[in-house]
């Protein structure tokens, strides 16, 4: 049975928009023209492969259903639980959990246990349940069996990167490519291949391993660290995208209203935004959240699922980080129309007697997008970082999320123990290193290709 | 200027009364003190009477902005907005959800705060500065590219990362300074020699880059090429003529968060167990005390504004073309 979260929802919305977006670049030679100087900028093209990846991630993860309870009887029931197809899709890393910690390929637990035995009581590191429980004689045998499962993985990601890049090869073929026009870049796609070939090789490493070993390890309950990470995953692009786009409507429509007719609409607006902005926004957040803690306390039972409340907290602070995030693109897009209304073109369009409205729309709107579309992407890897601060402080996301932050924050204590259990961190910090690096390496790109000011 | 400063100044109120205006209506109007008072006394076996007396305790009794039972005056001033958001103005704070006195806690814990976040400025802003630089003499060369590539990196880490990394390597596997704590007088150093470190290294990554293209934007002016036509050497025209004129839009963009080291870092502080503001503001947050989140609000407001005066002051001072009227 197909549910369909908020956050899912307005996930799809944000989908449809993007695909509306590209089928306009597409009919629009200027942008067209700029998105392929993305591409030809050598971070600009990785970036987009890698981001695609943590992007397919996270929409996998958005499908989300009740599963069916297994029963005898003509009668369908369906679980309470709350799964998604990424949840299937992984499924031996979500079900195989351990008992408590184990270190990354361990086939025994990370601390020793008393045992009975008819020798008297010995303190031995008792066997995995999971984690390497098909290997007989695991010292042996431990090295050998990864390093066949890695190669093996690999080459089955190397298969799958020769079919699709065969498969793009002749598409193109057969569509009949035409010759580049002189003077534009070429697409650095030998960057773009490699990218892939290795994301590829590790997902079909990580699909050989995950059945039999816990690639990161497992934490205090024993759950799959690789696993937890994955679904982080789709909370970080939430925050960053769901953010943005809550935001946008305010941002674009105060902006360019406040520019455009100046007067005390634009002194309304800008007493709105300087009183938001004055606010440090952490503390803005602090006391939106403690806030919405009060109201999810009082009225705790309209909320069917843990699954659904705590999804209902995380557009929460989708809102309260949009509500402060908002007022600096808000300026920017005030002083960019003020300048545009001087221009001769919506004096022109004034004097043929289009409607405010209208010129806003149609003259103005259009040719402030570039400030926009650079904000969003520039914004967004601040957020991913500014979830995990806020989850360490607890007005972050909802603790029974999985989130990088939350992972962090129930983590750090581990480090000061006798040997320290460094996975979970590690594994959280190198994920979400990865999303940010790539997401400010295409930040860059995107900024020098429809910048104007960024003299090319 | 005065004329200038005065008129900022009033502007400033009705940001100040919008601020109080919000924080008032999140804290009292969104959840009613009742709703507070059962979250703070845990949700169930509490008795109604329990709630009163937790509301009496802390002055929530009140009717929220107008009090038809008292009489004169006492109408609008023995209500929670008067004696909770309007008595701010004056910064006379009041006393915390668990009684301490929010404007004595709030003066002794800013020099622990300051004691970090000065140095780490300062240090900062010297060590970017001089980074980009040597990336601004060497543009277009591989040392630059790279320098780039390395600053994008050192922005991407987490700065939890760099905290619990720097206290995992220095303090507990060279044990070289004690990982968290404080102490009053000279002995504070040893633990504030950590967190500044980690401090200045976390900025390293945007400050260096956001400086280097202030450099290379003063770089391409006009009175640089002259510079070089008269043939001053590239060092000279560097520090003689880019370094002073770039310094503007470095030292105006430090002015700005001047009045704010006052409110301390938030994370940092809370990591290293350093009694400052800003594990002040954590605390309150984790413990959910309203008073005192209330308290920082409308601080961190004045403080924040108090900086753009400052910075637009001290653009006349760096600039004399610049008149403020």
């Amino acid at each position: 049975m197909w549910v369909v979260l908020l956050t899912d929802f307005f996930l799809y919305l944000l989908l449809a928009g993007v695909g509306l977006y590209v089928g306009f670049v597409l009919r629009t030679p200027h942008l067209r023209h700029a998105w392929r100087s993305v591409m030809t900028r050598r971070g600009g093209a990785v970036s987009v492969v890698a981001l695609g990846f943590f992007a397919a991630i996270a929409i996998l993860d958005s499908v989300h259903f009740h599963p069916r309870l297994e029963q005898p009887g003509a009668q369908v029931e369906y679980s309470n639980e709350i799964l998604s197809v990424f949840d299937v899709l992984v499924g031996p890393l979500r079900t195989q959990i351990e008992r408590t910690y184990s270190a990354p390929f361990a086939y025994h637990a990370h601390s020793k246990e008393t045992r009975e035995t008819p020798q008297g009581r010995v303190r031995v590191y008792p066997r995995l349940e999971y984690g390497g429980a098909h290997l007989e004689n695991p010292e042996q045998e431990r090295g050998w069996d990864i390093a066949v499962r890695v190669l093996r993985g690999a080459l089955l990601g190397a298969g799958v990167w020769g079919l699709l890049w065969l498969s793009a090869w002749q598409i193109r073929r057969l569509r009949g490519g035409k010759p580049r026009p002189s003077g534009e870049a070429a697409i650095p796609w030998w960057s773009v291949g490699v990218t892939a070939l290795l994301i590829l090789m590790l997902i079909g490493s990580a699909t050989q391993l995950a059945g039999a070993y816990h690639v990161f390890g497992t934490d205090k309950v024993g759950e799959d660290v690789l696993y937890q990470t994955l679904k982080s995953i789709r909370t970080g692009v939430l925050i960053g995208t769901l953010t943005t786009l809550i935001m946008l409507p305010f941002a674009i429509a105060l902006g360019i209203t406040a520019g455009y007719y100046r007067g005390w609409v634009d002194d309304v607006i800008q007493y709105i935004y300087i009183t938001l902005n004055s606010i440090p926004g952490v503390l803005l957040i602090a006391a939106s959240i403690l806030s919405l803690h009060v109201y999810l306390n009082a009225h705790a039972e309209e909320y069917t699922s843990l699954a659904e409340r705590a999804d209902l907290r995380l557009l929460f602070l989708c809102m309260i980080l949009g509500l402060t995030s908002w007022t600096g693109l808000c300026r920017l897009l005030r002083g960019e129309s003020l300048k545009l209304r001087e221009h001769e073109y919506i004096q022109a369009a004034v004097a043929f007697g289009v409607s405010g409205p209208r010129i806003l729309l149609r003259h103005i709107l259009p040719n402030v997008m570039h400030i926009v579309l650079i904000t969003v992407v520039l914004d967004f890897s601040g957020l991913v970082l500014a979830e995990a601060v806020l989850s360490y402080v607890d007005i972050g996301v909802d603790p029974s999320m999985n989130s990088w932050g939350n992972m962090i924050n129930s983590a750090r204590l581990e480090m000061s123990r006798e040997p320290p259990v460094w996975w979970s961190l590690t594994a959280s910090f190198v994920f979400m290193f990865g999303l940010v690096l790539f997401a400010n390496l295409l930040s860059d790109a995107v900024r020098d290709a429809f910048d104007p000011r960024v003299k090319r | 200027m005065i004329a200038y400063i005065i008129r900022r100044a009033l502007y400033a109120i009705p940001i100040l009364i919008g601020v109080n205006l919000l924080t008032f209506m999140l804290f009292f109007v969104v959840n009613s003190p009742e709703e507070v008072a059962r979250l703070h006394l845990g949700d169930k076996y509490t008795t109604q009477e329990q709630v009163e007396a937790w509301k009496q305790e802390h002055g929530y009794d009140k009717p929220l902005l107008y009090n038809p039972e008292a009489g004169g005056l006492e109408q609008l001033t023995d209500t929670i907005f008067y004696t909770k958001s309007v008595r701010l103005f004056v910064f006379d704070f009041g006393n915390s959800d668990s009684g301490r006195n929010i404007g004595h806690d709030i003066r002794q814990r800013m020099w622990p705060s300051l004691a970090i976040a000065v140095p780490s400025l300062l240090l900062g802003l010297l060590l970017n500065a001089t980074l980009a630089l040597m990336l601004a003499f060497f543009r277009a060369t591989y040392l630059d590219v790279g320098g780039v590539v390395l600053c994008v990196v050192l922005m991407s880490i987490s700065s939890l990362f760099y905290i619990i990394g720097g206290q995992y390597l220095v303090g507990k596997l060279l044990q070289l300074v004690p990982i968290s704590g404080y102490d009053t007088g000279f002995e504070a150093v040893k633990f504030l020699i950590l967190p500044v470190i980690i401090g200045v290294i976390y900025g390293i990554g945007s400050g260096t880059r956001w400086y280097r293209t202030l450099f290379l934007e003063e770089i391409s002016k006009d009175y640089v090429r002259t510079a070089r036509a008269k043939g001053l050497s590239e060092q000279w025209v560097l520090f003689r003529h880019v370094l002073r004129n770039a310094l503007i839009p470095i030292l105006t963009g430090v002015v700005v968060i001047l009045p704010l080291l006052f409110m301390g870092s938030l994370i940092t502080e809370s990591f290293f167990g350093i009694p400052g503001l800003g594990s002040y503001t954590i605390d309150a947050i984790q413990r959910q005390d309203f008073s005192i989140v209330r308290a920082m609000v409308f601080l961190g407001t004045v403080l924040y504004i108090l900086g753009l005066l400052l910075t637009d002051i001290s653009y006349t001072l760096a600039d004399p073309r610049i008149r403020l009227r």
